[in-house]
Order: C-alpha cells, then sequence, then structure tokens
C-alpha cells in the first residue's frame, strides 16, 4: 500500500471528507479540517509510520503531507 | 499505606462571562469558541483574589472533612497566579484560615494538582503528617492577553481544594518533566534594576503555541493514563472516571480516544469554566464528588498535562 494509501486510510478511519474524493491535490481545508484536526491526523500517521512530524510543517495539501512522511520515512 | 482523599471543595468567582461577551471585543463568536474548544462560559474575577479564592475553597474542603485548620499538619498550593511574588498562596491560606502548621507553594502549572499529591504521598510515606490540605487557586484573567483572540477565549478564574488522610486509596501516581519554554510561557515582570541590560518591561502575558501544546497533551495524557490505571493493576478501559485538565474539549476527546477510555468516563467542566490551570481537577473533581456520582470502590484515574512542559497522573480506588 502506497503513503497516499496509507494516509487515505487513516482520514477515513477519522471519518474525514466523507464523501469526498480524495487526490494528492485535495486541501486539507476542503476536508472541513481545522488545525487541530490536522493536529490529530499528524499523531495518527506518526503512530502509523513511526515517525516524528514537527506542528509547525503546515502542509495544506495531501501530497505536501505524502511528501513530508516519505521524507521523513527517507531520512 | 498513603493517603486517601476525604474531602474537597471548589470557589468560582461570580462573574460569569460569555462567548457571546467576548465577541463585543474580540473578532471572535460563540460558534467558533464552542467548535474548537468546548468552551461555552467561564468565570472571571471582578474583586476575587487568588487568595480569597484559595480560602474559600479551603474553608469548603475542611467543612465537607468535619475538621478545623488546627487538624492541618501541612498545606501545599498550587499557582501560577498569585496574588504576590512572596509571601507564598499557602503561607496567605495558612494565616487567613488560622492553621499551624508548615505551608508550601508548587509551581507545576497546569500540572501542579498532581505535583502536589506526589509531594504529599512523600510526606505520608515518612510519617511526617495526618491530614494534609491542598489548594489550587488560579487567576488566569490575570495573565490573559484580552487583546489576542487565539488565547482570550481559552482562560478562567476559580479554586479547588482536597483534604487528605492516611488511607490507601492512591494506588499510583506518577510525575514528570520535558524542560521547554517555547510553546507555552508568561514572562516574570522585568524589574528597575539599572544593571539589567533588557530596560524594555515584558508583557507577562500568556503565549502559547496551541497545535504544538495540543499534541504533547494528548500524546502524555494518554500514556500517563495508560501508566497509572496499569501500575494500579487495571485496564484503562476499566476506570469508572477519568478527571483531566481542562484545556480544550477536544483533547479530552481525543485522549480518549486515543488510551481507549469511553468518552462519558470523561468528566468535562471546561464548557462552563474553561481552563484554569493547576484548579480544573480539583475543582471537576469536588463536582463529582458534591454530585454524588463517585462512588466506594470506584476506580478514578486523575491526569495533568502543561506549561513546563509538565505531566502527572494518579490512580485511586474511592473509599
Amino acid at each position: 500500500m502506497s503513503t497516499f494509501e496509507r494516509v487515505v486510510k487513516i482520514l477515513n478511519d477519522m471519518d474525514a471528507g466523507e464523501g469526498i474524493e480524495l487526490t494528492p491535490e485535495t486541501t486539507f481545508e476542503e476536508l472541513g479540517l481545522d488545525s487541530l484536526s490536522v493536529v490529530e491526523i499528524t499523531m495518527s500517521c506518526e503512530d502509523e509510520f513511526g515517525i516524528e512530524i514537527d506542528t509547525d510543517s503546515n502542509p495544506t495539501t495531501l501530497g505536501e503531507f505524502v511528501e513530508l512522511i516519505d521524507a521523513k520515512l527517507g531520512e | 499505606m498513603s493517603f486517601s482523599i476525604i474531602a474537597t471543595g471548589s470557589a468560582l468567582p461570580k462573574k460569569v462571562v460569555t462567548n457571546d461577551d467576548l465577541a463585543q471585543f474580540l473578532d471572535t463568536s460563540d460558534e467558533w469558541i464552542v467548535t474548537r474548544t468546548g468552551i461555552k462560559t467561564r468565570h472571571i474575577a471582578t474583586d476575587e483574589t487568588t487568595s480569597s479564592l484559595a480560602v474559600e475553597a479551603a474553608k469548603n474542603a475542611l467543612d465537607m472533612a468535619h475538621l478545623s485548620p488546627s487538624d492541618l499538619d501541612l498545606i501545599i498550593c498550587t499557582t501560577v497566579t498569585h496574588d504576590y511574588i512572596t509571601p507564598s498562596l499557602a503561607c496567605v491560606v495558612q494565616g487567613e484560615l488560622g492553621a499551624d502548621c508548615p505551608a508550601l507553594d508548587i509551581n507545576a502549572a497546569c500540572s501542579g494538582f498532581l505535583y502536589a499529591l506526589d509531594v504529599a504521598d512523600g510526606y505520608f510515606a515518612r510519617g511526617r503528617v495526618e491530614k494534609v490540605l491542598i489548594v489550587s487557586s488560579e487567576l488566569l484573567s490575570r495573565i490573559t492577553d484580552w487583546r489576542d483572540r487565539a488565547t482570550a477565549v481559552l482562560f478562567g478564574d476559580g479554586a479547588g481544594a482536597v483534604v487528605l488522610g492516611r488511607g490507601d486509596a492512591l494506588r499510583s501516581i506518577k510525575i514528570g518533566a520535558k524542560g521547554n519554554a517555547d510553546p507555552l510561557y508568561s514572562p516574570n515582570v522585568g524589574g528597575i534594576s539599572p544593571w539589567r541590560a533588557d530596560k524594555t518591561e515584558p508583557e507577562c502575558f500568556l503565549h502559547m503555541n496551541g497545535q504544538e501544546v495540543f499534541k504533547f497533551a494528548v500524546s502524555t495524557v494518554s500514556a500517563d493514563l495508560t501508566d497509572v490505571a496499569r501500575e494500579a493493576g487495571i485496564d484503562v478501559s476499566s476506570l469508572d472516571h477519568a478527571v483531566l485538565h481542562q484545556a480544550n474539549l477536544r483533547i479530552l476527546d481525543a485522549a480518549a480516544r486515543k488510551c481507549g477510555l469511553s468518552p462519558e468516563k470523561m468528566e468535562v467542566i471546561i464548557d462552563e469554566t474553561g481552563n484554569m490551570s493547576s484548579a480544573c481537577i480539583p475543582i471537576a473533581l469536588d463536582r463529582l464528588v458534591r454530585g454524588g456520582r463517585l462512588h466506594s470502590g470506584e476506580w478514578v484515574a486523575l491526569a495533568g498535562f502543561g506549561g513546563g512542559y509538565t505531566s502527572g497522573a494518579a490512580c485511586f480506588k474511592w473509599d
């Protein structure tokens, strides 16, 4: 499963963006997520991928978020 | 054998400030505040002080315990918003009550009440005390920047107290710190020393990186609850009640999810009180006790987290 698919699964588990087709261009704002919800999703991804993500990284799209995770996984 | 909590008490300022009141002078709304924090109102001091609320909460707890101040062997207070730099709040409370025992303050921000319980545990373990009064009193309105809509909506004032007596209700306790001033701090006065290099006078207001604090809070409190429950010999899902520091309803919900605790077991007062730093936990505990909802034999966990960073949790089998 790709990083993007794993992130989508986490979003689905948290009932984020129901009824919206998720693409790398989808923004957190379009998903109706505020800053604290993004932190929660970040924390779930940290658990899923075994990495630490800075809260000031501020990705705006799912694609940017996936790039951030892949970069951390490559470190 | 350590201690049991034999009585509780609390005190809130009479003035209630609603979200609509704040929207009169801040660019915010009731809907925005409730959605992001769960807070609907907060009590804000007008003529009350940190000391006066502390004394009122202490007297309420002593009344419930049927004890007089002379029965106390130790008074511990927690605050980050005391009326004085010195004397300590505990000394002011001791004097106002007319007690005759040692008195000391602890500053561990929002985790202060847990730190005070841990210190008291040490006094009981050394056989130095029979009855201990802990009072957590805060006037967050004093260090709130009322021009900043991001933080002004969060805080409130209040005091909570407990009386501890020798017993075995306490089954586990832990405290921790992860020193880092950046995410949550309030500067002290600069002073007028002629030799001070920086002549600017800092504004003594709370500054907070909400996202970073949220992350610390959820991860720490869920781990601490799991730890103290395990050390007490139960699974966290077996807790009957969880009384957490009330910083944000979203933190309570996220922490419950993360450690597998039913949300209805979380004691919630933040909707009415806002974040009162170290006073939140003893006030929420007092509500639980006086509401007749905490029964003998039930498991209750307390957990705090906040500036420092500091954290702490304890697990009791209520007696």
